[in-house]
């Protein structure tokens, strides 16, 4: 193991760890104030102000709102699994922050000479791994409820795991197509191709719509926040948390709603790729570093857009019931998934020949 | 059945078609009413910077009034805990003595005079029945106590600040008393 570490590039393991850090820390920052923004645009949507007086302009409210959640008093009840009671809400954190990993950021800076990817891991199967971690997310939530001991928690697992699992058929589906025309699973080649061509929301506009109406269903967010449902469950899987457990609960969801923005933004908006620019034009006048940046703030840019959807579509519908939801999972956008698949691949045929 | 009013609106109550069970078209509309109340007119104000006006007939927290001079107006004539319906006023009289004439308008006076703001209704009466100007209902509003014997509130705290010394802290309590009663 150590002779094995010491044969590894020691700058690229530092360079990974630095990258890691510094796109965690920003998702979390991210994440921080997308809380902040929930409850200033809840509020002018209400035709109120929302948070002021925290800092100039409220801008230290959900530093606050950490404190406030630090220093309460941690409770586990007695009746619940201890270990799997603090294991639940660091398993929603956990998932919600391993998506990151196969995101690019930008296409690569130059650091004393050293050519650094702005990607923690060009993994060749990116879309596989996030499918793979986002259905894990759902374990923080089973978990979280079931070693709650409680039926309003138990009956929010239940709901979350049900709807969470019907959903990832049609999120999937809906990306085969784009798949079949990409001919890739890594996010690093499809934002490439995006940026030569055009983004794949010209070709694949149904399956964007399936897409970010089932990437709303993983978030947990309105009109799908069935598992938290405060009328009917008492915000059902983290009712028995309290301090920092709930904060992170609460957190995850937003670090999920930035990541799979992000996500998005790479599939179907073309990632870091500046619209109507050459990048590489643009790289060979002003130097990598300062493309990267600004590539960076377009694929930031794009992010924003979509966590304003998020909380512009929160603030807006009600919740769906529970057969209503089920319905439209199962009944609807698999069917339009699936017939979104044949259309792609028929046209696809059609031109080849 | 004959309908009593021409007002009933007939539900049609039919399946949703397809677009409709997709809920999207709805749910745009929801979205665009929503983008739009993004820039109207906020209905909250900045409350303790922002006031909104009173209106003229607003009844708060009650005022012992003083005349220019800065001479207690009430002679404890107890017209006021007569007419409270709440029973809320309480009060003692006292005789003046010669040296106290800069403090008490007249002959009597109240040496103890208590209203009880959890029991007071503010509906004016004592305003009302008070032949001395003695006492009003301002536009303070009752603050926020942690104990209900705090709510009862004694003479120090209802006189309205003295004319002559503070004239800045009576300007204040005063209110819009009289533009009002101009009105």
């Amino acid at each position: 193991m150590m002779t094995l570490l010491f044969t590894m590039d020691l700058l690229l393991v530092l360079e990974k760890f630095l990258l890691i850090g510094a796109v965690i820390s920003f998702a979390l920052v991210v994440a921080m104030y997308t809380t902040y923004a929930e409850r200033k645009i809840a509020a002018w949507m209400q035709d109120r102000r929302g948070p002021n007086r925290a800092g100039p302009l409220g801008l230290l409210q959900p530093v606050a709102d950490g404190v406030k959640l630090f220093f309460k008093e941690e409770i586990i009840p007695i009746a619940s699994n201890r270990f799997l009671f603090v294991l639940g809400p660091a398993l929603a954190m956990i998932t919600a922050m391993l998506t990151s990993a196969v995101i690019p950021w930008g296409e690569y800076i130059e650091v004393l000479g050293r050519k650094v990817n702005l990607q923690i891991a060009d993994v060749n199967i990116g879309i596989l791994y996030v499918f793979g971690v986002v259905s894990m997310g759902v374990y923080g939530i089973m978990i979280g409820g079931w070693a709650s001991n409680n039926k309003f928690s138990l009956l929010a697992a239940v709901r979350g795991a049900s709807q969470i699992i019907s959903y990832e058929l049609a999120m999937g589906l809906s990306l085969i197509s784009l798949l079949m025309m990409t001919g890739s699973l890594s996010l690093k080649t499809i934002v490439e191709q995006q940026m030569n061509g055009s983004w794949n929301i010209v070709y694949q506009p149904l399956g964007f719509l399936i897409f970010i109406i089932c990437v709303f269903a993983e978030c947990n967010r309105t009109p799908f926040d069935l598992p938290e449902a405060e009328n009917e469950l008492n915000f059902g899987y983290h009712q028995e948390y309290s301090s920092m457990k709930l904060g992170l609960y609460l957190f995850s969801e937003y670090v999920n709603m930035f990541i799979s923005s992000a996500v998005m933004a790479t599939l179907f908006f073309g990632g870091y790729d500046i619209p109507f620019v050459d990048e590489s034009a643009l790289a060979a006048s002003w130097g990598p570093n300062l493309t990267a940046l600004f590539c960076f703030m377009a694929l930031f840019a794009k992010v924003l857009f979509f966590l304003f959807v998020f909380i512009w579509v929160r603030w807006t519908i009600p919740r769906f019931r529970y057969d209503q939801l089920m319905d439209l999972g199962w009944k609807k956008l698999i069917p339009l998934a699936l017939a979104n698949m044949i259309i792609t691949a028929v046209v696809m045929l059609l031109i080849k020949n | 059945m004959e309908r009593l009013t021409n007002r009933v609106k007939v539900m049609e109550q039919k399946p949703m078609s397809f677009m409709e069970s997709l809920y999207l078209p709805a749910i745009f509309k929801g979205m665009a009413i929503t983008f739009k109340h993004m820039f109207r007119k906020k209905a909250t104000i900045n409350y303790p910077e922002e006031k909104r006006p009173f209106s003229p007939i607003f009844r708060g927290l009650h005022v012992l009034n003083r005349d220019e001079e800065g001479r207690e107006n009430c002679t404890a004539c107890g017209l006021c805990a007569v007419a409270c319906p709440a029973e809320a006023i309480t009060m003692e009289a006292a005789e003046r003595t010669p040296n106290e004439e800069h403090l008490y308008r007249e002959e009597k006076y109240a040496a103890k005079y208590e209203i009880n703001m959890l029991r007071c209704i503010f509906c004016g009466l004592c305003e009302e029945a008070c032949p001395k100007d003695a006492i009003y209902l301002s536009e303070t509003f009752a603050p926020s106590s942690f104990t209900r014997k705090s709510f009862i509130y004694s003479k120090d705290e209802l006189l309205i600040p003295h004319p002559v010394n503070e004239p800045e802290k009576f300007e204040a309590a005063k209110g819009a008393r009289e533009a009002r009663q101009k009105n």
